[in-house]
């Protein structure tokens, strides 16, 4: 399973160095998925038996983190659709990326975002479905930017990645906290003590975390606007990812922790409040686009919100509607997408007002965007409808809310179907324009997946039982009743049926009386001030001058007016606390007694020390600073430090000498700043020294611990056989510490070699 | 600089400020001392030289270039840091030969690591103030 | 005279921090040794100093007896003087090649905006 997993990461870094130019090479990335679907398939009939299966891999156990990972109902449902749709888009990529230089890369990130949706749906620890949940970020910002060269695919990638990268950030934040509260990362024994997470304080924190993450990465209202720009990117990624799969992260996280965290009032409403209000919202703002993928993105974000509505209402009935409605809405939205990819290949325009007739040209096509349309609105004998069913038994069982959310869902539903009929029919139907007549017919590879996933739609609305052991499972992971009847087609005369009934009409009403036009766009347009996207461009246009600002104030150029920043707000923090600490009275009588030559000595520096600020010589700057070196070497040789003190001699001695080669070739010092300054210089830097002092005499007030030297004295020479402590530590106790030292040295070395030895070339002297 | 006395002292100095140094360098473990005070004065030896005699002299005497004792010491301390390793012993565990050696004192590998250090700065102080001066 | 001591810490310091507020990079180099100074003296201190116990086993112990010196600060300082001459020689190189291609040490006259890379 761990392989399964990581496959699609390993292929990833495979797939980078093999270039996959000449002809059916491309398509042997298709295996991968393809392998991975019969792999899960295999597993199929336990899980529909209603049985777990759990594998575990240690990783970080100290800290909880384990590569669990679970195949149930839930799990199966999304690991199937991942690799299921995953090897159609696969194929498909093949053939419809034109620049084939390229494509090895392009199957690079699509497997590693296949490993990472895998992943996450399947691990059991929350911190590692967070690691997972990041990486499809990550690798859909690539998928998105594909085409690199142009600005508008570059920028909502960057948009995509800030909005979900976000949400990721607080979902982080949540799933911490839960961890925190539960006690563990592990979603099984989280719901197990579900009851402690909902009656702990900050269970409101982690709703709020927890729905920022899904809401982001399921384009949720109010971010719902980096979908329709993540449509800059190529079709096949807009088909796998944004259709079928990474925008049902968030729905599978809702599914996931229902049973942990929802069933309380507070978790149901928000769902249903967010949920339905993205749903209205999104499935008018199709209404008014006339780019084929501006319409299917925001019916997607339609589909999304009524999935979440579903999660929220938190039934049986409503969890089971949800899982097929996922199933539902992924055949056909996906078949959709691939059908737009081909027309926009094929004549290199998505605008709906001018296309027309294309089913001339690519009756396949036609076909299969046409049950998809047919799906999408619930049509019979269409899987669509069987789901559409389901929904509307699901809102109708609502009590007080029936009336409501029924009403709602039905308008809707009755946009959504319209959404499907221009994405479907219009562009096939009505007369061929001359410009599209010489087009060539796709190839079989490119009009092959969206027919199979049509047919497909078809299958599952005939039998819908098919889909019941897989979906009854999910149901149950929810936390709904598993002992469910299985799906029918027929339920006999009913409320439901006239719903359906009426929605369908509303829909073909709809589409017969509107035509896309642009003054509809421009139309929306006029709002677009208004909405959250041009609000969360704003902002990020704010944080960037404010940070523009800060680094020109701060970032100046200028090493002293770093350096003073930085002791000055250092003062700032220290003084503050030291003022509190100062000693009203010293007691002397605990230090050593202070002697003729250590009188000598000191004077001796300080006068050298000032002499070295003052002078404006180099030759005196050089000999007062050895003064202070070999003056600070006469101390160690008193209080007993002579391997100090001969080090300290020697290394002065070669300073002294490296500054007399180099430092008399320079120029002399020059009287540069003024005297209002010097004397700013001068209080900031006794301030410091003083706070130093402070520090240094507060230290000295503790008492020392000595069991580390006590160690190295009583062992020195039992375990290393030496007698000079100092030297044992260095060639002994702490001798890896001496040999990285040696290294610096030797790198130092050759930093002097180099740069001295370099020639200085002409372009350098500029 | 052109002094006949530090010329003449410095023919003599160099060859017992060597002596010196490795006489530091091996009292290292049992008195003050060390590897990398040795080296230094060491190092200090030939600068003197080289400021009496000039650099051209001082380097025909050394002969070869003192940046090679740079991966000469590096490696020695290596070995000697590495070598308990091979017995299954952890990283830098002394070995000692059990009789001590006259004036030495005990032979382990703990003075085979002192040698190193006693190379590489020996080496790099040298690499470092032969290339400055001749820059200059 | 550790008191003495924490006075001349704090001037070094002090004295350290002042030159390295000044334009010229040389007087940047030596503000920077001096701190080191101050730095070694520093650890040097607070591992409580006293007169004349250096930490060296007598002949015929074999562990340090009574009053000694602490080895771990003395290791930590000459392990620092040594790495502080490295990069000593290292700056004073720098500062020479900076002149060579730049003909200033004026902290100032190299300041290129950060806005123009």
């Amino acid at each position: 399973m761990l392989i399964a997993v990581l496959s699609g990461i390993l292929f990833a870094l495979l797939f980078l160095f093999f270039r996959l130019q000449n002809g059916w090479l491309r398509f042997i990335p298709a295996f991968l998925p393809l392998s991975l679907l019969i792999y899960f398939s295999t597993w199929l009939p336990e899980v529909a038996a209603g049985k777990e299966i759990l594998f575990k891999y240690t990783w970080i156990p100290a800290m909880g983190v384990n590569l669990d990972f679970k195949l149930d109902g839930l799990a199966m449902l999304f690991s199937l659709m991942i690799t299921g749709i995953g090897t159609l888009v696969y194929i498909y990529a093949a053939a419809y990326l034109s620049d084939r230089s390229q494509i090895h890369k392009f199957f690079s990130c699509l497997s590693l975002f296949m490993a990472a949706m895998l992943g996450l749906v399947l691990s059991d620890n929350l911190l590692v479905l967070f690691i997972f949940w990041e990486l499809t970020s990550i690798s859909s910002f690539f998928l998105i930017g594909w085409n690199t060269k142009e600005e508008a695919s570059r920028k909502s990638a960057v948009l995509a990645l800030a909005i979900t990268g976000g949400g990721g950030f607080l979902l982080l934040a949540g799933v911490l906290l839960m961890g925190n509260v539960g006690g563990s990362y592990s979603i099984q024994a989280l719901t197990a003590a579900s009851a402690t997470l909902k009656q702990h304080g900050s269970y409101v924190l982690m709703l709020c975390f927890v729905f920022a993450g899904a809401f982001t990465k399921s384009a949720m209202f109010p971010f719902h606007f980096w979908l329709p720009g993540a449509m800059k990117a190529p079709t096949p990624v807009s088909a796998y990812l944004h259709s079928a799969t990474m925008v049902k992260a968030g729905i599978y996280l809702l599914f996931r922790l229902s049973p942990v965290l929802g069933g309380e009032p507070l978790w149901n409403y928000t769902l249903m409040i967010v949920g339905g209000f993205t749903l209205l919202y999104a499935a008018f703002q199709s209404l008014f686009r006339t780019d084929l993928k501006g319409v299917l993105a925001y019916s997607t974000i339609a589909a999304l919100g009524l999935i979440v509505l579903l999660i929220g209402i938190g039934t049986t009935e409503s969890f089971l509607a949800a899982a097929v409605f996922i199933l539902v809405h992924a055949l056909y939205k996906a078949a959709l997408f691939l059908c737009t990819g081909i027309i926009d290949h094929a004549v290199h325009s998505r605008d709906l007002t001018k296309l027309s007739g294309l089913r001339k040209i690519m009756m396949p096509v036609a076909i299969a965007a046409g049950i998809a349309a047919l799906s999408s609105a619930g049509i019979p004998f269409t899987f669509g409808f069987i789901g559409k069913d389901l929904i509307y038994e699901a809102t109708m069982q609502t009590g007080m809310l029936a009336i409501q959310l029924t009403g709602l869902v039905l308008i809707a539903n009755v946009l959504l179907s319209y959404a499907g009929y221009v994405a479907g029919f219009r562009p096939f139907t009505g007369a061929l324009p001359e410009a599209y007549a010489d087009t060539t017919k796709p190839e079989f590879l490119l009009w092959g997946p969206p027919v199979l996933l049509a047919v497909l739609s078809l299958l599952f609305g005939f039998f819908p039982a098919l889909s019941s052991p897989l979906v009854n499972a999910v149901v149950a992971n929810a936390g709904g009743n598993p002992a469910l009847p299985d799906l029918k087609l027929w339920h006999g005369f009913n409320l439901i049926l006239l719903l359906s009934g009426v929605t369908v009409l509303g829909g073909v009403v709809l589409y017969l009386l509107r035509k896309p036009a642009d003054s509809q766009v421009q139309f929306m347009d006029r709002f677009e001030s208004f909405s959250t996207r041009s609000f969360f461009l704003r902002l990020a246009e704010g944080i960037k001058q404010i940070s523009h600002y800060f680094t020109h104030k701060l970032q100046n150029g200028y090493l002293r007016n770093y350096m003073i920043t930085i002791i000055s707000f250092l003062l700032i923090l220290l003084c503050w606390k030291l003022v509190k600490l100062i000693p009203h009275s010293i007691d002397f009588s605990a230090m050593t007694p202070v002697s003729m030559y250590d009188v000598v000595i000191l004077v001796m520096m300080v006068s050298a020390i000032f002499v070295l600020i003052f002078t404006s010589s180099r030759l005196t700057s050089i000999i007062s600073l050895s003064i202070v070196g070999y003056s600070i070497c006469l101390l160690f040789v008193f209080y007993g430090a002579p391997d100090l003190a001969m080090t300290q001699f020697t290394i002065d001695t070669l300073t002294a000498v490296l500054f007399m080669l180099i430092l008399l070739k320079l120029p002399p010092f020059l009287t540069l700043t003024n005297k209002a300054i010097k004397i700013r210089d001068a209080i900031i830097s006794t301030i410091f020294g003083g706070v130093i002092s402070m520090i240094a005499f507060l230290v000295l007030q503790e008492p020392t611990h000595k069991t580390i030297s006590r160690f190295y004295a009583d062992n020195a020479y039992s375990l290393a056989k030496g007698k000079n402590v100092v030297n044992v530590i260095l060639v002994d106790f702490r001798g890896s510490d001496t040999l990285i030292e040696i290294t610096v040295l030797t790198i130092a070395a050759l930093g002097v070699y180099s740069m001295l030895k370099l020639k200085i070339s002409s372009s350098e002297k500029e | 600089m052109n002094s006949i006395i530090l010329r003449t002292a410095s023919n003599y100095l160099l060859p017992m400020l060597i002596l010196f140094s490795v006489f530091v360098l091996l009292r290292g473990h049992y008195e003050p001392g060390g590897g990398f005070v040795g080296g230094l004065v060491a190092a200090i030896a030939f600068v003197l030289h080289s400021f009496a005699h000039g650099l051209k002299e001082t380097r025909r005497f050394l002969r070869i270039h003192p940046g090679v004792f740079i991966p000469i010491g590096l490696l020695l301390s290596l070995i000697s840091a590495v070598l308990p390793m091979i017995g299954g012993q952890s990283l830098m565990t002394g070995l000692w030969f059990n009789e001590p050696v006259p004036v030495i004192g005990l032979i382990g590998s703990a003075l085979f690591f002192e040698i190193g250090v006693y190379f590489v700065v020996f080496g790099v102080t040298l690499t470092m103030l032969f290339t400055i001066t001749e820059s200059v | 005279m550790e008191f003495l001591l924490v006075l001349l810490i704090g001037l070094l310091y002090a004295s350290g921090t002042y030159m390295m507020f000044r334009r010229s990079m040389v007087k940047l180099l030596l503000g920077l040794i001096l701190i080191g100074n101050g730095a070694n003296l520093l650890i040097f201190l607070v591992g409580d100093i006293n007169k004349g116990n250096p930490p060296v086993i007598p002949r015929d112990f074999s562990s340090l007896q009574g009053v000694y010196s602490d080895p771990i600060p003395q290791a930590l300082i000459l392990t620092a003087i040594v790495i502080s001459f490295g990069l000593q020689a290292f700056a004073i190189v720098l500062l020479k090649r900076v002149y060579l291609v730049t003909g200033t040490d004026d902290l100032d006259q190299l300041n290129s905006d950060d806005q123009d890379i």
